[in-house]
């Protein structure tokens, strides 16, 4: 097979691979060859990024369903089969991946000593976890590679992290497992009774979809499946996890931990405990609501209680997902793009932060903001660019972090639950007040310690890595309708989906109470 | 003819050029970008107004394609020239044109590189910002200019960034914009819901096609973006960002904090005019607000002795002198106000910033007056334009502040909002002549050092102090009062498509000439008296009579100098409850409930495994004792003596 079929015909399972490819090519390496193995894993996940592209101008926006779709056998006994394809939030999320990756090992190329072979390859096969995760259309598939994403970060915490990394590692594995465990079991219990309904076994997401499940059994599997997408993103209580992972994780990291592991909970939302259970996910779904007020006004004010930069970008990021939880849960065209949208944005800004707040660290190894104070006038690149990711992240107009969440808001003032978008609009407010604090700590005020006078400005490469980020916050500002356009058809086709299946549901649970079809 | 987006497009490149290169090419490639850019799209601009004159009020909308697309929202990028938006046009870029070219003078010695040319690079974003929100088609789009517009006050209000209190206060600025921002936004968020839209054409078509049928929804509606322009317009309650604002350099003052983007909310009012009409509860509130804005600032300005920030309340004063105008419907006389307001206070704050940079970044009055001789330009103009905002005839104030007066006596209601605000103007008048006073006349009582270095600014600074202080004196004459000539309000006239009066003639034409005379009269004289008074207290008798009054109340005094102390009212009242909540949530709910609940949960199994770890010793002997006592309790209770 040549390579222009191999690209035309199987080019997600191409995305999928060639990082675990390419990790497998660094395992061949010796294991001091560093310099090689930095410049490989960034040659890999650079091109990753340049053979996605094809992925944006070739997506069909006015198509329902998933597009790039193969399938293949995988286990035919048990009916699990090797099934990917994408639809438009799957597609934004893989872009936001093969963006953030090689922005991550680019900032690591000078600043990872330790193990750098290993670190390569763990970020390699992170890359495959996640973007199976995101094309996979099988549950098993699916499961597969939700967990193959946690052993490489559980890794790069707890090896390449700071001082606390095996406590924020362990916690981290631990929250994370709790979550995926009952998902495991939830799915083995949908398919039975796939079987049991069919006589065929199926893994198949679109034959699941068939199923309809009412009563207690539809709130179990629900509440089992919701559980670990809401430790994912993470929801409120479920967040602790969250602060001490993002804290401790080395840079890149936390960009790629913040920048997309979070989002998986949401998409992994919309994709399955949604339209599998329609009918609970929206009974429940005030319950989402609430937890994600609770998450923006929460977050924004325990990061304003941090002295820890990393501390405040992580708290920073609960205050942000609550805000797209509150999409999803009111469950508004509108608020769903904005949520979905917001993802996207949240990426970048976050990522964004977490590099910058790396460039300082790793010049000046303290994460305390008050080892800074006026740095503006020593490193002013930096400080320029922090400020565009901060105001990217407070969602100034004309950035792309306010098209994201005016729509969340509006969309969710649209629906029944008005009063979501008034108390979640203070978080424009709050976000403000915390992100603007930390600018002025850090790097306005008048410079306090003489250490800090001879901090060196960025570095080219970082330089490149923010940039690539600052770039997309500009495009997606001015053009959001670019981003917005591949989510309209996804977005009403997952609409659509879940309100047709409520009906037949309210009608099985009539005649059938508490039984699948 | 040059599309409408060119106009501001021309500060952007400059603020991406000097951003991006100006440190490397040095101050007079930044000057020349900075003021060029300005210049070029003043000339863009009246390249637009000139021909737009004789248009008769046609509203021209350039739509320049989608800008969001989702569901049932779409907002358009497109701008819209009507009456309204040309006035404002003509002076914000002029005017920030002439700030341009006085920066240049009042910036070039102190800063370096860097600094100057981050300073202009803000000074045209702001121009960018500030020409969006004036041009925007849409309440989005207009937001985008608002929000842009506080970016620029913030980054220029902290320009001193390493100085503790610049960095707070632009912070500060930006914060309390937010709280506005807030109430903005949900009012967006109602007008979507109720017009289905947020383009002014569409939401103020359909409002003013069936306007009972908005009830009442439209009046929280109102109130809602009326919050946000308190925020931006620096109104009670949220004024306290602006005072502090003016540790941003003067020029920046002068643009920013006085002549347009605080303006913005006046002109946001004046743009709904159409919803605010039906709405008359929320207009009640505009008016109520800005009587009594305009009467606290103008209280607190009186007792203060930094010269920049007694025009600080001035300016918060004399806004809400516009909101009242607006609250009273008589909204050509606030935008006339805005206009006026704009000429006369950037020359004050540039005359300001002339003594300042004489006096070697002194601001206290106390240790100035007899400027007169040594900044001779400076004296003059700041003269002229402390003459107008009195409201002294035939100068730009006054008409413009007769024309709110007499809307305000209009409006009824015991006449108190127009007695409220004649005096005002007393206030005014007195306040600013005392400035007048301490700062010019008298004896110079700073430093000799500073004494021998006074000195009159460069021409670059003098000749936009001429320019504002000619404009102070004649930039009234277009709005002429009705007992002046039936068709003198030239202004009126103008701008009578998207402001139409409520009895659809000009405003004043209500009045009988009498009482219009009577009202001027009366005006004329609280104006002069105020002058007269501050003339006789503070040059005659040298500061003695209110040193005794302030001397005989001190604490009324002390409390009207320290501003009522509504900054540390607010300090106790929400900064410290949140940091306290902050942490306390932090400390409690975070590390001792849900991390403790955790925490004790795996200690739960540390402690298991450990005491279950005895049953799997490995040592043989332990395994048998273990058999024995399991053998024992088998054997008891077999035999049923358990």
């Amino acid at each position: 097979m040549g390579i222009e079929r191999l690209l035309a015909e199987h080019l997600l399972s191409v995305l999928v691979f060639l990082p675990t490819a390419g990790a497998i090519l660094l395992l061949l390496l010796p294991r001091s060859a560093t310099g090689v193995a930095r410049v490989a894993a960034l040659a890999v996940a650079t091109l990753e990024c340049v053979l996605s592209l094809p992925l944006w101008w070739h997506f069909d926006v006015a198509l329902r369903g998933f597009q790039f779709r193969e399938s293949a056998a995988w286990i035919p006994p048990l009916g699990i089969s090797y099934l990917i394809g994408i639809d438009g939030i799957s597609l934004l999320l893989i872009l936001l991946t093969t963006i953030l990756t090689p922005v991550s090992l680019l900032f690591s190329l000078s600043h990872v000593e330790k193990e750098v072979r290993g670190f390569s390859i763990a970020f390699l096969i992170l890359e495959t976890g996640v973007i199976g995760t995101l094309v996979a259309l099988d549950l098993a598939l699916f499961y597969v590679f939700w967990e193959v994403m946690l052993v490489p970060m559980y890794f790069i915490i707890g090896i390449w992290g700071g001082a606390r990394r095996i406590y924020a590692a362990m916690k981290f594995f631990l929250f994370t497992m709790a979550g995926s465990l009952l998902m495991f079991l939830a799915i083995l219990y949908v398919a039975i009774r796939h079987h049991a309904a069919t006589g065929v076994w199926s893994f198949a997401l679109e034959d699941l979809y068939r199923l309809t499940f009412t009563g207690t059994t539809a709130v179990v599997l629900f509440a089992a499946f919701a559980l670990a997408f809401a430790i994912k993103v993470p929801v409120f209580p479920l967040h602790t996890w969250l602060p001490d992972a993002h804290t401790e994780a080395p840079t890149a990291g936390s960009i790629i931990l913040a920048g997309i592991l979070l989002k998986l909970g949401v998409y992994g939302y919309l994709r399955f405990a949604l339209p599998l259970f329609p009918g609970t996910a929206l009974r429940y779904a005030p319950w989402l609501g609430v937890l994600g007020v609770i998450g923006v006004i929460y977050g924004a004010l325990l990061a304003f209680a941090q002295h820890d930069m990393k501390r405040l970008v992580a708290y920073s990021s609960v205050s942000h997902l609550g805000l797209v939880v509150i999409g999803v849960g009111a469950f508004t065209t509108i608020s769903l793009q904005g949520s979905i949208l917001q993802m996207v944005n949240h990426g970048l800004s976050t990522g964004a932060l977490f590099l910058l707040v790396g460039v300082l660290y790793e010049r000046r190894h303290t994460r305390e903001i008050s080892a800074y104070g006026g740095v503006a006038g020593i490193v002013p690149v930096t400080a320029a660019l922090f400020l565009i990711a901060t105001l990217s992240s407070i969602g100034l107009p004309g950035l792309n972090g306010f098209v994201g969440e005016f729509l969340v808001l509006l969309g969710t003032w649209t629906s029944p639950h008005r009063w979501w978008a008034v108390a979640a609009a203070t978080g424009v407010i709050l976000s403000a007040i915390y992100m603007l604090t930390l600018v002025q700590r850090v790097f306005w005020n008048p410079v306090t310690h003489e250490e800090n006078r001879n901090l060196p400005e960025i570095r080219w490469s970082e330089l490149v890595a923010v940039s690539v980020l600052v770039v997309l916050m500009v495009w997606i500002g001015v053009r959001p309708n670019d981003v917005l356009d591949r989510l309209r058809v996804s977005v009403d086709a997952l609409q659509e989906s879940v309100t047709a299946k409520q009906l037949v549901e309210a009608q099985n649970g009539a005649g059938l109470p508490g039984g699948a079809r | 003819m040059i599309a409408l987006w060119v106009i501001p497009v021309i500060p952007l490149a400059g603020f991406v050029l000097n951003g991006l290169l100006g440190t490397r090419l040095g101050k007079s490639f930044v000057s020349a970008v900075g003021v060029g850019s300005a210049g070029l799209a003043t000339l863009a601009a009246y390249s637009r107004l000139i021909p737009y004159l004789s248009s008769g009020g046609a509203v021209v909308i350039e739509p320049y394609g989608s800008w969001i697309v989702a569901g049932s929202l779409s907002v358009d990028l497109s701008f819209r020239l009507d009456p309204l938006s040309a006035l404002m046009l003509s002076f914000v870029t002029f005017v920030a044109f002439l700030i341009h070219v006085y920066s240049v003078g009042y910036m070039h010695h102190d800063e370096t590189d860097a600094g100057y040319a981050r300073y202009f690079a803000y000074l045209n974003l702001f121009l960018f910002a500030m020409l969006t929100l004036v041009l925007a088609e849409s309440f989005l789009l207009m937001f985008v200019g608002w929000e842009g517009v506080g970016l620029c006050s913030y980054l220029l209000v902290g320009y001193y960034y390493d100085r503790e209190y610049a960095a707070a206060a632009g912070k500060k600025a930006f914060v309390v914009n937010r709280i506005g921002d807030f109430g903005f936004l949900l009012g967006m968020f109602g007008l979507f819901t109720t017009f289905g839209s947020l383009s002014y054409g569409e939401v103020f078509g359909k409002a003013a096609a069936n306007p009972a049928a908005y009830q009442p929804a439209l009046t929280l509606i109102c109130l809602c973006l009326f919050v946000g322009a308190v925020g931006k317009s620096a109104q009670v309650p949220l004024y306290v960002w602006l005072p502090d604002a003016m540790a941003g350099p003067t020029p920046v003052s002068a643009l920013i904090h006085a002549a347009t983007m605080v303006t913005a909310g006046v002109y946001m009012v004046t743009r709904c005019n159409v919803l605010f009409r039906l709405a008359p509860e929320a207009m009640a509130v505009v008016a109520g607000i800005g009587a009594f804005t305009a009467i606290f600032a103008g209280t607190i300005a009186v007792a203060q002795n930094d010269i920049k920030k007694v025009l600080a309340y001035s300016t918060v004063s004399q806004l809400g002198y516009m909101f009242l105008a607006c609250g009273v419907g008589a909204y050509v006389a606030g935008m006339f106000h805005v206009m006026t307001h704009a000429f006369f206070k950037a020359c004050l704050f540039l005359g300001s910033g002339s003594v300042i940079h004489a006096m070697g970044g002194e601001q206290d009055m106390r240790k100035m007056g007899g400027l007169r001789s040594k900044l001779p330009v400076t004296f003059w103009t700041f003269l002229l334009a402390a003459l107008a905002i009195s409201g002294i005839p035939p100068l730009a104030g006054f008409f413009s502040k007769d024309a709110i007066l007499a809307g305000a006596f209009e409006a009824g209601g015991l006449h108190l909002l127009w007695a409220v605000g004649l005096f005002t103007a007393g206030l005014t008048a007195f306040y600013m002549f005392r400035l007048v006073s301490l700062t010019f006349y008298g004896s110079f009582r700073g430093t000799p050092e500073q004494e021998h270095h006074l000195h009159e600014s460069p021409p670059s600074m003098t000749l936009p102090l001429i320019v504002l202080a000619v404009l102070s004196v004649i930039g009234g004459w277009v709005g002429l009062p009705a007992v002046l000539g039936e068709n003198a309000n030239v202004f009126a006239r103008f701008l009578a498509p998207v402001l139409p009066s409520l009895k659809g003639v000009e405003e004043h034409a209500a009045l009988p000439h009498a009482t219009e005379w009577l009202l001027m009269g009366v005006s004329v004289i609280v104006a002069a008296f105020g002058l007269l008074l501050a003339w006789r207290w503070y040059v005659k008798g040298e500061g003695r009579v209110p040193a005794r009054i302030a001397a005989s109340s001190p604490g009324v005094y002390a409390l009207i100098a320290d501003k009522f102390r509504i900054d540390e009212l607010y300090d106790s009242l929400f900064v410290k409850p949140f940091y306290w909540l902050a942490r306390t949530l932090w400390k409690v709910v975070d590390v001792l409930l849900i991390d403790g609940i955790l925490n004790a949960g795996a200690f739960l199994v540390e402690l298991t495994g450990d005491l279950l770890r005895f049953l799997q010793t490995g040592n043989v002997r332990n395994y048998a004792l273990t058999f024995l006592l399991g053998l024992v309790a088998l054997l008891l209770v077999v035999a049923g003596w358990i």
